[in-house]
């Protein structure tokens, strides 16, 4: 069980006078759990999704992202563990270093990349992913050895990849085949352009179908729900449960609305605003935020404080 | 990511291509253009009389014209001095018309080759024969099928000996002739090596003709002359590769490429390209088509300090069609100018320019085309659509698209962007395990795809290799 560790995050606009945009957040999301992080307009909740998973736009000033991960987590790793590499500042690593170690990024407006197929996007991505695990994973004696092996040409790129570490063809096909009929998503997606001319609900369901693929330990989905017809909600409803369910992917599901909530049950609820998470509960505090909105919320929290 | 990419990022990218191979050569001709010069090359190819007739006058004409210097943006070729250049150098291998066995090459030859990491299938398509060869078997047999047919595919050298009426009717006469601009005629001067196809009436050539072994065992000359002809309804494809590096003094490369479709023929002109960072790569590229012709250009553009290439087709028949794919990339201190010329010379005649930049690190790439509908070519139809990638503020791009318009009943398009290479679609890929190089080229491929989806699986795979290395800058 995968657990991420935020404390005290500040984060500004990483420019100079940059706008200071998180004010000290504290939240805890363990693997298997699927978290609501709900706020009005600019109380920050998307910011904190690019701060966990990297985004250079921003600057982070105090606090702490960690990730602690068990064995678990850490069963595709051939050898001993040790404990200092159990747990990790993500603060510390490049995006798809954080992507490596089980961190998932749900865009709300994914990029749309031309003449780049899904397939070949997703098993480029997968293969990445192994590869930066081994090289994080790795002792630093076995990265010397490794760095010998590389040298010269052995296979020619024709015949495809030749590592023992990385899926093949034919193996991802299958296993992508069998992901897109868990959401219910046409075949055909496998060879368009990534997210190119996708439709708002395509997007946000092959942004499910990439946690989905990627299995990460915790999927950070922001908005996943906006823009969606029922039906599509539906779907992606379905594929977050099966994130949980399956793969044991932990959620933290940044949203406006209780709608998507009667579908995918949070286990807890945060209230974020003006970059602070000010409250938490169990499910029932977002439906009584749909039905009261944030008044009281800014009213019980500045009179406490 | 391919073991294979790893292994170019891990090795040191200068040590691989910043060598320098002793200069083998068994005749090298003087510094310099004289006609002393041009009849030598001539006596040493034991050329007919004509042919180096056609020399003289070109280089009487070359000394006539002007050096192109007023062109809007055009790159600067100050440095380009024809009393420097070396003309000729006969490579020093063991056959003049092509190199048999990889394994007859010179070891030095054969280090250039894998220090480039030239895969072993392209290595075969380069050179090798026996067993383990088989595009080079492949290739043989081909050649003897087609010889059947009547095919001819052979050395331009070795074309002017042995298909002399044909080389003397279409060399350097009515499609390029040698007064079109300064370079053709510096070509027209000093040529050697290429290579020349023929396909006769009603005959369909199913595979590639495929020249990049030729480029680099007769390589060391870079006039080389590639000479096709494709007569009533046939069919061909030709390929030209040249990755290598030149590993000679010379820094001028100045092609030409003759075509003549003939009616109701195809052909398609494919190559990628690539040359060293000293280069000045000038050429002149055309194809007449004749009535329901339809002709393809589809070029990669990389490397050399300064370009200028527009690969052109007249179409002269009525309802001959072009089509144009070409891609050019610049990074630092390079400016590639490139791009098509069309002239609409029938009526229902059709065109389609399709034109990618990618400039990096302050390279500057163009786009310069024209595209001519003469009066009478009624119900002619062309569409110009020019995409520019930028990987940063330095680099420039300019999109020059001349149309000339002399028909009322035509249908016209041209649409151009230009774009910087987004920070947030690079984020995307990396927070999916890509890092920001791997990204970056997921970014660039896609942008080049209709390109590479166009050519056989090993050129695109070679220049979605390219595209690499110059990404990552370390391209000599």
């Amino acid at each position: 069980m995968a657990t991420l560790q935020i404390n005290n995050l500040h984060a500004k606009v990483a420019e100079e006078g940059g706008e200071s945009i998180l004010r000290g957040v504290d939240l805890e999301v363990e693997s298997g759990e699927i978290h609501a992080l709900m706020g009005p307009n600019g109380s920050g909740k998307s910011t904190m999704a690019k701060v966990i998973a990297g985004h250079p736009a921003y600057e982070v000033t105090e606090g702490t992202i960690t990730l602690v991960l068990d064995d678990e987590d850490l069963a595709d790793v051939d050898e001993e563990v040790p404990p200092e590499k159990r747990e990790w500042d993500l603060l510390d690593l490049e995006p798809n270093e954080r992507a490596a170690l089980g961190i998932f990024l749900g865009f709300q407006y994914p990029a749309e990349i031309e003449g780049v197929t899904m397939t070949n996007f997703l098993r480029q991505a997968l293969n990445a992913k192994a590869e930066e695990r081994e090289e994080l994973f790795e002792d630093e004696e076995d990265e010397a050895d490794a760095e010998e092996d590389g040298a010269g040409y052995d296979t020619s790129p024709m015949e495809g990849e030749a590592d023992e570490g990385e899926i093949g063809v034919a193996e991802f096909q299958q296993l992508l085949k069998e992901k897109m009929e868990l959401l219910d998503m046409d075949e055909k997606f496998a060879q368009r352009y990534l997210n190119a001319g996708f439709s708002g609900g395509e997007k946000k369901q092959n942004e499910v179908l990439q946690a989905a693929i990627l299995e990460p330990a915790i999927a950070v989905l922001d908005e996943i729900d906006s823009g969606l017809d029922i039906d599509r909600l539906q779907d992606v409803s379905k594929g977050i449960n099966a994130l949980r369910d399956e793969q044991g992917t932990g959620v933290l599901q940044i949203t406006h609305y209780q709608r998507i909530l009667d579908y995918v049950e949070p286990d807890t609820v945060h209230i974020m605003l003006d970059g602070e998470v000010v409250m938490e509960g169990d499910a029932d505090l977002a439906v009584q935020l749909e039905d009261e909105g944030y008044d009281w919320v800014r009213e019980q929290v500045y009179e406490t404080a | 990511m391919s073991s294979d990419q790893d292994h170019l990022k891990e090795t040191d990218t200068e040590a691989r291509f910043e060598f320098k191979k002793e200069e083998r050569s068994s005749f090298q001709a003087d510094k310099g253009l004289t006609e002393e010069t041009i009849r030598v090359i001539s006596e040493d190819k034991d050329e007919p009389e004509w042919m180096l007739k056609r020399r003289l006058r070109a280089l009487e004409q070359f000394q006539e014209m002007p050096m192109p210097t007023d062109w809007p943006g055009q790159p600067d070729l100050s440095e380009v001095d024809v009393d420097e250049i070396v003309p000729y150098i006969r490579p020093d291998v063991e056959t003049r018309e092509s190199v048999d066995d990889w394994t007859d090459l010179p070891d030095d030859i054969k280090d250039t080759f894998d220090k480039l990491g030239i895969p072993e299938a392209e290595k075969n398509a380069l050179s090798g024969v026996g067993a383990q060869y088989e595009s080079e078997v492949v290739y043989q047999n081909m050649q003897e099928r087609w010889e059947e047919k009547g095919v001819v595919f052979c050395n331009m050298d070795e074309a002017v000996q042995e298909h002399e009426d044909l080389v003397r009717e279409h060399f350097m006469t009515k499609c390029v002739p040698p007064s079109d601009n300064k370079f053709a005629a510096l070509h027209g001067a000093v040529w050697s090596g290429g290579s020349f196809v023929y396909v006769p009436e009603d005959t369909t050539v199913e595979m590639p003709v495929q020249a990049y072994f030729r480029m680099n065992s007769e390589g060391m000359g870079q006039f080389e002359h590639t000479l096709i002809i494709a007569e009533e309804n046939s069919e061909v494809h030709y390929i030209e590769g040249c990755s290598a590096p030149k590993y000679s003094a010379f820094n001028l490369h100045s092609g030409g490429v003759e075509v003549f479709v003939g009616e109701d023929a195809h052909v398609q002109y494919s190559t990628v390209q690539n040359w060293s960072k000293n280069t000045y790569n000038l050429n002149t590229k055309r194809a007449l088509v004749e009535e329901d012709g339809r002709m393809e250009w589809i070029s990669g553009s990389m490397g050399s300090k300064a370009t200028m290439l527009y690969p052109s087709s007249v179409l002269k028949g009525r309802g001959a069609s072009d089509n144009h794919i070409t891609i050019a990339f610049a990074g630092e201190g390079q400016n590639i100018d490139t791009g098509a010329k069309v002239y609409h010379n029938a009526p229902n005649t059709k065109s389609t320019i399709e034109s990618k930049s990618i400039s990096k690190d302050g390279g500057r790439t163009n786009y310069r085309g024209l595209v001519h509908i003469a009066d009478g070519a009624a119900n002619s139809s062309t569409s110009v659509e020019c995409d520019a990638l930028m990987f940063d503020n330095e680099s420039t791009s300019d999109t020059m698209p001349y149309m000339e318009i002399n028909e009322s009943t035509v249908d016209v398009a041209h649409e151009a962007t230009v774009g910087k290479i987004g920070d947030e679609d690079v984020f995307y890929l990396q927070s999916r395990g890509l890092d920001d190089d791997d990204a970056k080229q997921m970014i660039v491929s896609g942008f080049i795809e209709p390109i590479t989806e166009e050519l056989p699986i090993e050129y695109a795979v070679e220049l979605n290799r390219l595209v690499e290395l110059e990404m990552e800058g370390s391209l000599g």
